[in-house]
């Protein structure tokens, strides 16, 4: 639709990127208030912020602005300039995720051919933050809590990646709107009404997907670089004001990215089973869809969130090597004998 | 029904702590020294302070594994009165028929120092309980109790502070309460409550005068209510 | 119980040698680690001090008098029925437990007996802040595993039983409503019935709990064979209540060393377990909990008419005399040595907190642990700091 209007380069790069910023913390915001307020509030018989604005809806508007409003400080020993810096890098890596999510056959903001690939890959640059921000807070828990986060999260890496694997065999592409296009004119034992959501072929693949998907978002049974309760906040003990809320929506934006992620290459993403892949009216319908169906999974995480007590950081490791690998690696081989012999 | 229970039972002897006295005085031969039997509540037991962790080490291979606490007692009147209202305690005294004795004693099963060291020992599988006094010597310390029941470590630190007494074979007797700079041994007796001399303890008012008609009445009412319902007897 | 202590032994060591090797090799250093004493799973102000070699737990001292109030030295100088006030704040979750032994223990140096009216009203409130007091546990154990939900519902519904804690005392922290002698009121009208009804409650939030947590896996594989403390050690350190009988020791002083109150004259079962790990002293607390819901039912069943108040003077004096009185309060043994010389106050009090003995044993049991087990060991011992440090 973009191409219609058939703007320059860096007006269209512009609008693209306006967007994007007011994507970000707009989905953050719903998802903040959702689930972390309001679901969870309902799972623990309380209320939740139910004053400010409808419902309590502004609720969050107004904690940014408290976030806003705080002293900005520097721990003494801290290496002040890594220290300022790391939430800015784990908050980039958020960013990149969203370049290449689509909310329609042309709403998206860069169409990469490796798009599965750039995910993966820039997801994994907020370890770098997060280590950078354990080791220059100077402090003992942050310090663990960041160890305990590089550890965990390229443990997690891998059985994503291996997950994800099955979906691009099956797609026979690693751009993210093929994988939707290949789901949509898929069929199900030739009947292709609601086309072939991968979640039916690839169900193993999503299951670990979502489960290194809630470790590598340090959602709670794999929180443990966080652990409020043993790292008192973990790798964000240090931090106040505004850089707290970096980290913040860096959790909450990765949260809808990985969610999108997942609906994207098993739900079917954008599209509307009836309509063509790449009917105009779907960059209308799309985001809706897509919306609809991140809050689904997103519901998914945040209920297990809730829920579940943390493990270990060894069992975790266990856990990741053990079963996730080798599962993952099996839907690999399964997927990939499948596709040989039909 | 339960009180029917509670009338009917004349005081028998006490066979249970009898039986522990007699065993525990044979396993302990000279080094006990004076003992005291409340029937049917408690038994205290005075050892000699030089056999302290002798008797201590006879009492577990007795079967009495369990560590209830260790404490300390000091038995030395406070100097500055009890109550830092020396008027008003006067006058209760003049109240009350029995006046008020300031017994020099040093409690059940007797004493001759100021201060004492009190166990507790319980056995696990029998139920019963007793206590070991012993006297502390001039030295002011005695024997460790930590090498035969763990549970002593944090308990003798403690009244090492607080009371001043050293315990011979502890390895850290650093203070367990207590600021590191802190001066003196808060419960001894001798030690003065800052708080009392800043501003003396008002609490004591609270037994004051109800008036005399008010009190007969309510005397009255409650003697009504307590034979109506035939409580007590 | 010593065949999983054993074999968690046996695999501690292995470990601690593989890791010696490979601490040399790359002569890595250690750390210290304070948790605390502004710690969230420390409740309070204690403060343990590691010594890490990585996330591995090489020492542990607990460090404590952060809140220590001098209530020995305090009892000293207050009358008899003043010091109840204190002593409501010792183990503050579970306050009116903590006045029973005290109050008890005075009355037997002055030969007056409560009468069983006022024993049984003891006994349902003791049993009733003891729900109070582990309810919040059951939940707390949760957070402290990293699990949210469960500490609400553990305040929601320990709610209900402050509550009913208030309608017949005035207050919902610190009664303050035993006296020498029996209690200060009698009870509403309509009381028995609510009671009752939030025992129902207390059940149901006991299933929840069970739900929630025993049957999770994740808990399991946090609790199960961490902090194992053996019979004798348990003993040996004087541990008492839930944490005692964890370890297998069937040993309840309400059970076996009644001072007097009503749990004699109605049944009821001591729940242990054999492991005398983490999972256990969960487990056995729950189990109590439940127990204790029924052990209420029953009392509000047979409370016997009758005064609420033996014949006291009004001025309490107790004659001179010593005697220790200790019953099973949430913690565990709770016990009072009180040395009388006749006077209006105690001459000396000596507090016996289960807390206190109960923390003891930390030093032994958390070496060799990870930094998350050092919380879950925590938590499942179960202190109060007040109670800790008086």
């Amino acid at each position: 639709m973009i191409e219609l209007l058939a703007l320059p380069y860096w007006q269209e790069t512009s609008i693209k990127l306006g967007l994007a910023l007011v994507v970000i913390p707009t989905t953050s915001l719903i998802l903040v208030y959702l689930f972390l307020f309001k679901m969870m509030a309902f799972m623990q018989s309380r209320l939740g912020p139910n004053e400010t604005g409808p419902y309590g809806s502004l609720q969050l508007i107004a904690e940014a602005i408290k976030f806003l409003q705080k002293e900005d400080i520097n721990p003494a020993q801290a290496d002040r300039r890594v220290f300022r810096l790391a939430p800015v890098v784990v908050l980039a890596s958020t960013f990149l995720l969203y370049v290449v999510l689509p909310a329609g056959p042309d709403a998206v903001v860069q169409n990469l051919d490796t798009g599965v690939f750039y995910a993966m890959a820039v997801s994994s640059l907020s370890v770098l933050g997060i280590l950078m921000a354990g080791w220059a807070s100077a402090n003992k828990y942050a310090l663990l809590g960041g160890l305990r986060a590089a550890g965990q999260l390229i443990a997690y890496e891998l059985p994503l990646i291996l997950a994800v694997m099955g979906v691009v065999i099956q797609a026979e592409t690693m751009n993210l709107q093929g994988i939707i296009e290949a789901q949509a004119t898929g069929e199900i034992f030739g009947i292709g009404l609601i086309g072939n959501p991968f979640i039916l072929t690839q169900f193993l693949a999503f299951l670990i997907f979502m489960i290194a998907a809630q470790a590598e978002l340090t959602q709670t049974p794999f929180d443990m670089p966080v652990a409020e309760t043993e790292l008192v906040g973990g790798y964000h003990i240090e931090y106040t004001g505004f850089r707290f809320l970096l980290f913040f929506m860096a959790e909450f934006g990765t949260a809808f990215a990985f969610a999108a992620l997942a609906s994207v290459m098993f739900l079917g993403g954008w599209w509307i089973p009836g309509f063509d892949v790449d009917s105009n009216i779907l960059n209308i319908l799309g985001p809706g869809v897509m919306l609809g169906k991140i809050l689904l999974v997103a519901f998914f995480i945040f209920w297990v969130r809730f829920t579940y007590p943390r493990l270990r950081e060894d069992q975790l490791q266990k856990f990741a090597w053990k079963v996730l690998i080798p599962l993952a690696l099996v839907n690999i081989v399964i997927t990939g004998i499948f596709k040989v012999v039909f | 029904m339960a009180s029917e229970s509670v009338e009917e039972t004349p005081l028998l002897p006490d066979d249970v702590r009898e039986a522990m006295l007699t065993s525990l005085s044979e396993a302990l031969g000279d080094a006990l020294v004076e003992s005291y039997l409340r029937p049917h509540e408690d038994l205290w037991l005075r050892v000699r302070a030089d056999r302290w962790q002798d008797v201590a080490q006879t009492a577990k291979s007795l079967g009495y594994t369990y560590f209830g606490f260790l404490s300390a007692i000091d038995w030395e009147i406070a100097p500055e009165g009890r109550y830092e209202n020396t008027e008003f305690d006067g006058e209760l005294e003049e109240e009350d028929s029995e006046p008020v004795v300031q017994s020099t004693s040093t409690g059940y099963a007797g004493g001759d120092t100021r201060f004492q060291v009190i166990v507790q020992l319980q056995s696990p599988t029998e139920h019963t309980a007793f206590h070991l006094k012993t006297d502390v010597g001039e030295d002011n310390s005695i024997d460790t109790l930590r090498d035969i029941y763990a549970g002593a470590d944090w308990h003798e630190r403690e009244i090492h502070e607080m009371f001043g007494i050293g315990f011979r074979g502890h390895p850290n007797l650093h203070p367990l309460y207590l600021p590191g700079e802190f001066e003196g041994h808060p419960l001894r007796k001798d030690f003065p409550l800052l708080a009392r001399h800043v501003k003396p303890w008002p609490g004591v008012v609270d037994i004051e005068d109800i008036p005399e008609h008010l009190e007969a009445e309510l005397e009255a009412q409650v003697m009504a209510a307590f034979e109506a319902a035939g409580g007590g007897e | 119980m010593t065949t999983t202590s054993d074999r968690d032994q046996l695999a501690y060591i292995s470990s601690q040698a593989a890791d010696a090797r490979v601490n040399v090799e790359l002569n890595t250093g250690d750390m210290t680690l304070n948790i605390g004493p502004q710690h969230p799973a420390t409740h309070g102000t204690l403060r343990i001090a590691c010594r890490l070699d990585g996330e591995q737990v090489i020492m542990a001292e607990p460090m404590m008098g952060y809140m220590h109030r001098g209530y020995e030295k305090l009892c000293e100088v207050r009358t008899y029925p003043q010091c109840t006030t204190l002593i409501n704040r010792i183990d503050w979750l579970g306050s009116f437990a903590n006045e029973v032994p005290f109050i008890l223990a005075a009355e037997r140096l002055m030969e007056v007996e409560a009468p069983p009216r006022a024993q049984w009203i003891r006994t349902i409130l003791f049993e009733l802040s003891r729900i109070a007091n582990v309810a919040l546990f059951l939940g707390d154990m949760g957070v402290q595993l990293g699990a949210l939900t469960p500490v609400f519902f553990a305040f929601r519904d320990r709610e209900h039983v402050l509550n009913q804690i208030e309608a017949i005392t005035g207050g919902r922290f610190h009664p303050n409503f035993d006296r020498i002698g029996g209690l200060k009121d009698d009870i509403p009208r309509g009381w028995i019935e609510e009671t009752k009804s939030v025992m129902v409650k207390m059940r149901t939030f006991c299933d929840e709990m069970e739900d929630l947590l025993v049957g999770n896996e994740i808990f399991q594989a946090r609790c199960r064979g961490v902090g194992v403390i053996p019979a004798d050690v348990a003993l040996n350190y004087g541990m008492s209540g839930a944490n005692l009988r964890a370890s297998g020791v069937d040993w309840d002083l309400r059970r076996d060393a009644n001072p007097g109150l009503a749990w004699d004259q109605i049944d009821w079962r001591v729940w242990t377990h054999p492991d005398g790990d983490s999972f256990a002293r969960y487990w056995v607390r729950l189990q109590e909990t439940r127990e204790a819901t029924y052990i209420v039912d029953k009392l509000l069943d047979g409370i016997p008419s009758g005064p609420i108040m033996a014949k006291v003077p009004r001025i309490i004096k107790v004659p001179a005399g010593e005697a220790y009185i200790s019953t099973e309060n949430p913690l565990g043994e709770m016990g009072y040595y009180i040395v009388s010389k006749g006077e209006l106050g105690p001459f000396r009090v000596k507090i016996r907190t289960p807390s206190f003995n109960n923390i003891s044993v930390v030093p032994w049991v958390m070496k060799g642990v990870y930094v998350p087990d050092v919380i879950t060991i925590l938590g499942s011992l179960y202190f109060i700091l007040g109670d800790i440090d008086r």
